[in-house]
């Protein structure tokens, strides 16, 4: 892994409808509140990591371009990475790279996405090549609905036990998400509003999916020399996985969903992690539909394969629960999407240094987050640990 | 200088970006495209993990080996997955209701991706008690050939 990483500031804007600033103003928004959350200037600041969905969402065909100011990159190098949903992972391990190569000591990176600006479901129908995805293609939920439906499938799962399961993760996240003053939706629903909400595309349901957000997130890296010098305590990290599978989404069985599986497993090694259910403490898995939340349960090892919706009605991921899965609200409640695999590290980050407020999981040291992006096609993982 | 407001609300301004494109669809789906004019569906097989491709790819995605060899498959086969959607985006071709299906053809490796219709698709329960997980269903062709996906106008579900 190189040089041991830490995360020494985080930094988010208030997540929702944000037609009160421009993009970049935005953008910098997330970056001063980073800076101030590590107590450093944009003079320490050495290089920056940028990301958001592709162009077609932003209506800007180069946003990193755009966004140079508020970055805080004049002067400095600036490297942009995009893959769709992950992208906040994407940006995250490029920016950990940085560092950890010795390139640099103290590395920026921002995502963003002013969701209300452009339109997100057109985007994720262009995103599908145009001779054999497009023309079958109703944006994300198509895609994510082939892929529970799958996954209820090929596991014999009964469709009212994954509903039930479904409804009651919907239900704890907006809870969750009504004590996190950045999140998106604050809003109570029960499970019956949820089981009785409109078919979006079948089985997936209105209050199964996440919202359409604007919103920034920006983390500063620094290495172990730098962060013990500049930070009281800052969030070490212990491992990453990243992995890609065929363009094809019929190539692969996306039930067991290969680099998800394997982006966990690599993630595990490197943290020396062997029984994931006992030893993270907290998990911000990347939700933005009720369904896949429960497969990402099984192919991060949290549980049995099938079994997720058993664990899940058990309370298992629960805020008080043995594993407590995106007590931020996770992406379901927000879904800035450049910025939210960000935000889940960020999030992971405030867990494992006692800074996550009415969100925070007693005594939290290891937290694993998460991001999913493409046509189900990228996975990436960060675990971030209180101890080096 | 003190922080001035706008006298209204922040305005939002409306926009639009149009660009077309021209997009080489390559060597090997205008191949296949050729034979779904003659209403057969044809695969690329991969010389070293032997797994048949629908759609055909110019090379394995997982040994990276060039795929010389096209087999036909069967115009039928097995739901893997599908999804009913009810809403229509921008952008979208198909006009809802539709229902997408990924299909295992016979004789291939890979889930293909097309659409279930040919009967009312407006009742979503009906459709529910049709189209099931593990069922079967055949390619519909279109009489007027074009040389693109909807040759294959759409699968119906059989017995
Ligand atoms: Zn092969």
């Amino acid at each position: 892994m190189g040089r041991a990483v830490a995360i020494i500031g985080t930094g988010q804007t208030k997540h929702g409808r944000r037609n009160d600033v421009s993009y970049p103003e935005l953008v910098r928004e997330a970056v001063v509140a980073a800076l101030n959350d590590a107590g450093i200037s944009l003079r320490d600041i050495e290089g920056v990591v940028s990301g958001t969905m592709p162009s077609m969402m932003e209506g800007v065909s180069d946003t990193h371009l755009y966004f140079a100011e508020a970055l805080g990159s004049v002067g400095k190098p600036v490297l942009k990475a995009e893959t769709c949903g992950s992208t906040g992972q994407s940006i995250a391990h490029c920016g950990f790279y940085w560092v950890a190569s010795g390139a640099a000591d103290i590395i920026l990176v921002v995502g963003s996405e002013k969701m209300f600006e452009g339109d997100g479901q057109a985007t994720m129908t262009t995103v599908a090549d145009p001779w054999f995805t497009k023309p079958f293609s109703a944006g994300a939920p198509m895609v994510f609905t082939m892929q529970s439906m799958e996954w209820i499938y090929r596991f014999g799962i009964s469709e009212e036990k994954a509903r039930d399961a479904a409804a009651l993760i919907s239900v704890s996240n907006h809870d969750n998400a009504l004590e996190n003053p950045y999140a998106h939706i604050h809003m109570k629903v029960t499970l019956d509003e949820v089981k009785n909400a409109m078919i979006i595309t079948y089985p997936v349901r209105l209050l199964d999916v996440c919202p359409s957000s604007d919103g920034a997130c920006a983390i500063i890296y620094a290495s172990e020399e730098k962060a013990r010098k500049i930070c009281k305590k800052p969030a070490w990290i212990k491992g990453l996985g990243f992995r890609g599978e065929e363009f094809f989404y019929g190539e692969s069985n996306k039930s067991i969903w290969p680099s998800a599986t394997e982006a966990a497993k690599e993630a595990y090694r490197q943290a020396g992690i062997r029984d994931p259910l006992k030893e993270l403490d907290v998990a911000e898995v990347y939700n933005p539909f009720t369904y896949q939340e429960m497969i990402f349960y099984e192919c991060f090892g949290f549980c049995p394969r099938g079994e997720a919706p058993d664990y899940v009605l058990k309370g298992t991921f629960l805020k008080d629960g043995q594993l407590p899965c995106d007590p931020s609200g996770g992406t379901l409640c927000t879904n800035p999407i450049g910025a939210t695999g960000l935000i889940r590290l960020a999030e992971a980050a405030l867990q494992v240094t006692g800074k996550a407020g009415e969100r925070q999981i007693e005594g939290a040291r290891l937290a694993l987050s998460h991001a999913m992006g493409g046509i189900d096609q990228f996975n990436g993982i960060t675990i971030v640990g209180s101890e080096l | 200088m003190a922080k001035e407001k706008p006298k209204e609300k922040p305005r939002e301004i409306r926009t639009e970006v149009f660009v077309p494109y021209e997009v080489a669809v390559g060597p090997t789906w205008s191949t296949f495209f050729d034979y779904l004019k003659e209403e057969r569906i044809m695969g690329t097989r991969c010389s070293k993990c032997k797994r048949i491709f629908v759609p055909p790819r110019t090379f394995c995605p997982r040994c990276f080996e060039e795929m010389e060899e096209w087999v036909q498959v069967a115009d039928e086969g097995t739901i893997e997955t599908w999804s009913y959607a009810t809403l229509k985006f921008y952008a979208q071709i198909p006009e809802p209701p539709f229902i997408t299906v990924q299909v295992r053809l016979d004789g291939c490796d890979t889930g293909f991706l097309h659409r279930i219709a040919g009967f009312d698709l407006k009742d979503f329960e009906k459709v529910n008690r049709r189209v099931k997980l593990g069922g079967r269903v055949k390619a519909v062709w279109r009489k007027k050939k074009e040389g693109n996906i909807n040759d294959i106008d759409y699968f119906k579900p059989i017995k």
